[in-house]
């Protein structure tokens, strides 16, 4: 039975092997080789992760331990672990599965790349993979950490990835530092773990031995810091705006990095430590709070942007702060729910946009779209189904995952609720706005664009379609009881994952669905309405203006942190550093120099000079000894 | 001692006379060739002795113990333990990676050039292996003088100016430590030598360790010491020598400077210092740490508004250094630990990244990095090679660099969270301003210099290369170093309890 | 004669030697100049050797009278040597610069 848990290591190796093959070879490789390369090592971890997923799901799981990382004889040994649970398990489908299709739709997206480039992207694509696949498969904190920092690491290389752009390599930037800003809080619980319980491995941890030896005050402080990690890597506030800029990398790897799999690295994080977060109920607070807070602000800003893929962005932060409200209200198994219906709808969408980007030679704003649903079919109607899968409409995978997020806010006050509910009209209301002006009405583009739009190959196609096919049935896993399911997921997951208890009659769910799908119907049609004869919009005013200008946030780092920090730095190299301590450095030296001048006069160079001064120290000498 | 040369010795001898021989070889290529070979040679014998690590098997390969001027109760004791050999080790790998990587550099009068170098590598041995406070002394002279020839002779424009603020600096700090290891020296017992010799003191580290000295003369010997090995590391606010004399000096010297001298601060501190002195450490250890973490910001600030890249590695030097310094005066097992780790790791990565600045500079003839771009496009092996290294300077996980951050900020938070929260902020700075620095050189579009430079040749890949592979096998498996000097680190605890 | 006659005689004119060195530059007179002032000391370790040889301490050491008079001569005989240096040094000087003034021997100074 455990044969397929001896290979398990090579789940994460694939890739790395088809790293180091496309990074060497990448310029005498041709662009099929390396697509094919990379390609194909994901869907061998594919396979892989699929059986090891059927022995997870037959009820075997498993710890492996491969050789010491640190080892410190009885003060702390961290090793090279893995650990394959339902966790893990699913997520290595998610990132396999979903990534394998991103993989194959670049080799089409991609093609037009010249050939080392080409090879360049399917390297760091590949080696993102290993990260990520690191980061949920480790065993403890560390390797989670090593992989934390890999996606980050690939994420700043792939939004990068057109390096003559200062623009993007900016951004490219921006989102590494302000990860690592989140990292710093990560590192900081691990040491508080190390220096606590003096281990980091989750089964240590998590036991009740080790729990029982922390206080409050530090669980509330490791999973403050922990959560302070996710905000880098999962876009919350106040950390989430890099992820707009984000989008300047290639479309397909805002789809896999910055839509399906790294930003949820966070929910990933905490769900797997739900055992210390559902302790510390301060950071729950905090956290369904500052969830609630980016879903409600990002969507806001969704709602007047005008770059598709920024429109996608925002709503992926948006999406991930429902995942955070479902992990503050301790909704574990709905935040991952909604990480995988997410998934499939965000990557569906990201792919979308990439297509049509595509077919618009490039074009991002909306504004010179229109009409496209003509000219791409395929396109649009998996567009449009991703739309239907976002805004939550029943029988599309969104609606189980929100509703059960949605049911859990009630759960904590009517006031979460509301303002959750809001946000999800919101989410109906822009994407819906997207879709309506981009694949409806007139063509607003040049003619040259119009004389190109085509739908694209097949390569593209295919993957948005198994995506848009998983976005309908995705929902499927996770029925609720009320709806006469059984909840699949929260069953599986049970081993590792525990929600907290819901305490909804049935009458109550029913009402909350059926108001909240009401209500969604009613925004879309509200979309409708508004953007059905599209034009074009003139200078926006008042609350517009400051959406469109995204609540002045950039402006605002920038003036409180960016400059403050530049001033400082400058402040210390100019003055602290060259009049101060080098000042003073170089002014014993000039005291020294100065002092010889002034004593150089004694030597004149007369002799008479000499013989004076030697009569006045004899003389001097006398009256010291007869005298004194 | 033993009838047979031993590896210290060796390690010793090796370059020594091998300079000497480079000093009377002609002509430009004879004189590489010989400092190659003897590296290279000098490498062998250091791997050799990781062999023969156990000195419970092999004290006899690994102790020398010659007496030298008895009387004075000094001998000439050289030995190699856990952290000698790390450090001996780092010596070995770096000097053949220096003179790969430069190979193909021009300097006048190439023999003495070569033979100072290899002086200086005959020192650093010396300083790691030695046993007897007399020996290091003597040592830590032989591996400054030549440094002071080679700035003051091949340096940039500048050269007189910084070499001379650098001697000043170097030299006061050295006085210091000469005063305080004499005071030291007068308070130790008397010496029996094999042959019957007594002298009235010693020399012996043995017998440095024993001292008993009031927490008094601690105090103040501990302020002799430290200034010394703070100015030899530097950290803030001794540092100010440091970032002129990396800009004006030839480059292989700036390796040997960054890349191994600075850790003779910090080894000084270990071996000389805190087992000495420990009522003083006790007293001072908080104030070094928090000077030390200080520094971190500051230099780390400064780092990312420097626009010469010379300066600018110099100042993110300096920003590690104190991270390490800090580390040690966590006095616990993790953060001793690491800086041991950190201190090869840190002597790799820094060589690197002087090769590959190195490399641009004399390209483009330029070190401002606002005036650079678009290397990317013209030198693509460069880029990669360096965007590693530089990826290693922020301790990216599976960099070698990661592990021993790690340590020393777990062994930090340890001793007090503030110092790993305020340290971590140094992490952050570090990955903007390298980035930064990545960006602006390699990044963007080529200018009319930069559109003329050509990729790497053969011998500098190598050597990147080298460096590449020692860095992700230690960010992959840091284990050996690890197990290599955890004796060393348990016995600076145990004697400082 | 008493004593303080001698005293006198010699402390005149070692002051006059001081003067004259601190105040004239030709090399020559310098010299002369120290030259009366070890003159001056010789005559004075005379004096105090006389008036030493009267005293009756001298039963006691009879050395005691005649060592300042080997001193003398050893002075004189160094002195001898000395105007031979000396000269030699002024005759170099005259080659050299055409002059025996000392202000014009300042070539250190910068």
């Amino acid at each position: 039975m455990n044969n397929i848990f001896q290979i398990v290591w090579l789940i994460p190796i694939l890739p790395l092997i088809g790293f180091v093959i496309n990074g060497l070879g990448r310029n005498f490789l041709s662009k099929t080789v390396t697509g094919f390369i990379g390609s194909g090592v994901v869907l061998g971890s594919f396979v892989l992760s699929l059986l090891v997923f059927m022995q997870v799901k037959a009820g075997n799981v498993m710890d492996l331990h491969y050789f010491n990382f640190i080892h410190l004889q009885d003060i702390l040994t961290i090793g090279v672990d893995f650990k394959i649970d339902q966790l893990s398990s699913l997520f290595l489908l998610i990132i396999t599965g979903v990534g394998f299709l991103i993989h194959v739709y670049s080799t089409a997206y991609m093609h037009e790349e010249e050939g080392k480039d080409f090879a360049k992207y399917f390297a760091y694509l590949n080696l993102f993979i290993f990260s990520m696949l690191l980061l949920v498969m480790g065993g403890n904190y560390l390797i989670m950490f090593i992989g934390w920092e890999g996606v980050g690491l690939c994420s700043y290389l792939l939004i990068g990835y057109w390096y003559k752009n200062n623009g993007f390599t900016d951004a490219a930037k921006k989102a590494f530092i302000m990860n690592r800003i989140g990292d710093v809080g990560f590192l900081l619980a691990l040491f508080w773990l190390i220096a606590k319980i003096g281990t980091v491995q989750y089964d240590e941890v998590f036991s009740v031995a080790s729990l029982s030896k922390l206080s409050s005050f530090d669980i509330t402080g490791i999973t403050l810091l922990m959560f302070v990690g996710a905000t880098g890597k999962s876009a919350q506030i106040p950390l989430y705006t890099w992820l707009p800029d984000a989008m300047a990398g290639p479309t397909p790897v805002s789809a896999l990095i910055h839509a399906a799999t790294m930003v949820t690295a966070g929910i990933y994080m905490i769900a797997r430590s739900n055992a210390l977060f559902s302790l510390a109920h301060q950071t729950q607070a905090i956290i369904s709070v500052i969830g609630l807070a980016t879903a409600l602000l990002a969507a806001s800003i969704a709602i007047k942007q005008n770059d598709i893929k920024k429109i996608l962005a925002y709503s992926t932060v948006s999406q991930l702060g429902f995942m955070f409200l479902a992990l503050g209200t301790g909704n574990y198994v709905a935040a991952v729910f909604h990480v995988l219906t997410h998934a499939f709808f965000k990557a569906l969408m990201f792919l979308g946009s990439g297509s049509v980007i595509h077919a618009m030679g490039g074009e991002q704003d909306i504004r010179k779209m229109g009409g496209l649903h003509k000219h791409m079919k395929i396109t649009s109607i998996t567009f449009f189904i991703g739309c239907l899968a976002i805004a939550g409409i029943p029988g599309f995978s969104g609606f189980f995952s929100k509703d059960e997020i949605l049911a859990g806010a009630f759960n904590h006050g009517v006031v979460f609720y509301s303002i959750a509910l809001f946000t999800a009209l919101l989410t109906a209301f822009y994407m819906f706005r997207l879709y309506i002006i981009t694949f409806t009405g007139k063509f607003r583009g040049s003619h040259d664009q119009e004389h190109h739009l085509h739908e694209s190959p097949a390569a593209m196609t295919l993957p948005l379609i198994v995506l848009a096919i998983l976005s309908i049935i995705g929902g499927y896993i996770g029925i609720p009881e009320v709806l006469g399911g059984h909840h699949e997921l929260a069953a599986f997951l049970s081993p590792v994952v525990r929600s907290e208890e819901m305490s909804l009659s049935h009458n109550t769910e029913y009402l909350l669905m059926g108001l909240s799908t009401l209500l969604v119907l009613i925004s879309i049609f509200f979309a409708w309405v508004t953007f059905k004869n599209y034009q074009s919009e003139g200078e926006s005013k008042g609350l517009a203006k400051i959406l469109e200008n995204k609540w002045y946030v950039d402006e605002l780092y920038e003036a409180v942190v960016t400059n403050p920090l530049r001033k400082i730095a400058l402040f210390f190299n100019n003055i602290i550093e060259r009049k101060g301590i080098d000042g003073m450095v170089n002014g014993v030296g000039k005291a020294v120099n100065y002092g010889s001048r002034q004593m150089r006069w004694l030597q004149s160079g007369q002799v008479g000079a000499y013989v004076l001064l030697m009569v006045i120290g004899m003389l001097l000498l006398f009256i010291i000894q007869l005298f004194l | 001692m033993g009838s047979y040369i031993t590896f210290p010795e060796l390690l010793i001898l090796l370059p020594l006379f091998a300079g000497f021989i480079v000093f009377f070889t002609k002509g430009e290529k004879n004189p590489k060739a010989i400092a190659l070979i003897s590296s290279l040679a000098v490498l062998g014998v250091s791997i050799a002795s990781l062999f023969y690590a156990d000195n419970t098997k092999y004290l006899t390969y690994n102790n020398a113990n010659y007496i030298w001027l008895k009387y004075l109760g000094a001998s000439y004791y050289v030995g190699l333990d856990g952290m000698g050999r790390m450090l001996t080790g780092l010596t070995a790998v770096s000097f053949p990676l220096i003179f790969i990587a430069t190979y193909k550099n021009k300097f006048k009068s190439t023999a003495t050039f070569y033979g100072l170098m290899l002086l200086s590598q005959a020192g650093l041995m010396g300083v790691f292996c030695a046993f007897d406070a007399l020996t290091f002394y003597f040592f830590w002279e032989l591996a400054l003088i030549p440094v002071y020839f080679l700035c003051s002779i091949w340096g940039g424009e500048r050269r007189i100016q910084s070499t001379f603020k650098f001697f000043v600096y170097t030299f006061v700090g050295s006085l210091l430590m000469l005063v305080g290891i004499i005071y030291v020296y007068l308070h130790t017992d008397a010496r029996v030598f094999e042959d019957g010799t007594v002298a009235t003191h010693s020399f012996s580290l043995a017998s440095f360790y024993h001292v008993m000295l009031s927490a008094g003369e601690q105090q103040w010997l501990f302020v002799l010491f430290f200034v010394a090995f703070a100015i030899k590391m530097p950290i803030f606010p001794f540092h100010t020598w440091q970032p002129d004399v990396y800009d004006q000096s030839p480059t292989p010297v700036t390796m040997v400077m960054s890349g191994i001298m600075v850790k003779m601060g910090l080894f000084g501190v270990i071996r000389w210092l805190i087992p000495v002195l420990p009522l003083a450490v006790q007293q001072y250890k908080s104030i070094v740490i928090i000077l030390s973490i200080i520094g971190v910001i500051y230099a780390s600030c400064i780092a990312m508004v420097q626009d010469n890249v010379k300066r600018l590695v110099a100042y993110s030097s300096i920003a590690h250094i104190g991270l390490m310094c800090a580390a040690i005066f966590a006095m616990n097992q993790i953060s001793v630990q690491g800086v041991m780790l950190q201190m090869f790791n840190h002597g790799i990565n820094i060589i690197g990244l002087w090769i590959v600045i190195e490399l641009i500079e004399r390209q483009t003839g330029i070190k401002n990095i606002s005036e650079m771009g678009g290397l990317a496009q013209k030198a693509p092996t460069l880029t990669i090679l360096l965007v590693i290294v530089a990826l290693a300077n922020i301790a990216l996980p599976l960099t070698n660099a990661f592990p021993g951050e790690f340590m020393m900020l777990t062994g930090l938070y340890k001793a007090k969270i503030w110092y790993a929260v305020a340290a971590s902020v140094g992490v952050i700075l570090s990955a903007v301003y390298t980035l930064n620095m990545i960006q602006k050189i390699f990044y963007g579009n080529t200018n009319t210099v930069t559109s003329m430079v050509k990729d790497i040749s053969w011998n500098e890949r190598l050597a990147l290369i080298m460096i590449v592979c020692l860095i992700f096998f230690i960010g992959v498996y840091p284990q050996p170093i690890i197990d290599l000097t955890k004796a060393s680190a348990t016995y600076l605890l145990t004697s400082f309890k | 004669m008493d004593i303080q006659v001698y005293i006198a005689l010699s402390l005149t004119l070692f002051t006059i030697g001081i003067v004259g060195v601190l105040v004239r530059r030709n090399a020559i007179i310098i010299f002369m100049c120290v030259e009366l002032m070890l003159n001056a000391v010789n005559l004075l370790l005379v004096a105090f050797s006389k008036m030493h040889a009267a005293s009756p301490a001298v039963k006691a050491l009879p050395t005691y009278a005649s060592d300042a008079q080997i001193f003398v001569f050893f002075i004189m005989v160094v002195a001898a040597a000395e105007v031979s240096v000396g000269l030699a040094i002024i005759v170099m000087m005259y080659r050299n610069i055409h002059s025996v003034d000392v202000n014009f021997l300042n070539r250190l100074k910068n």
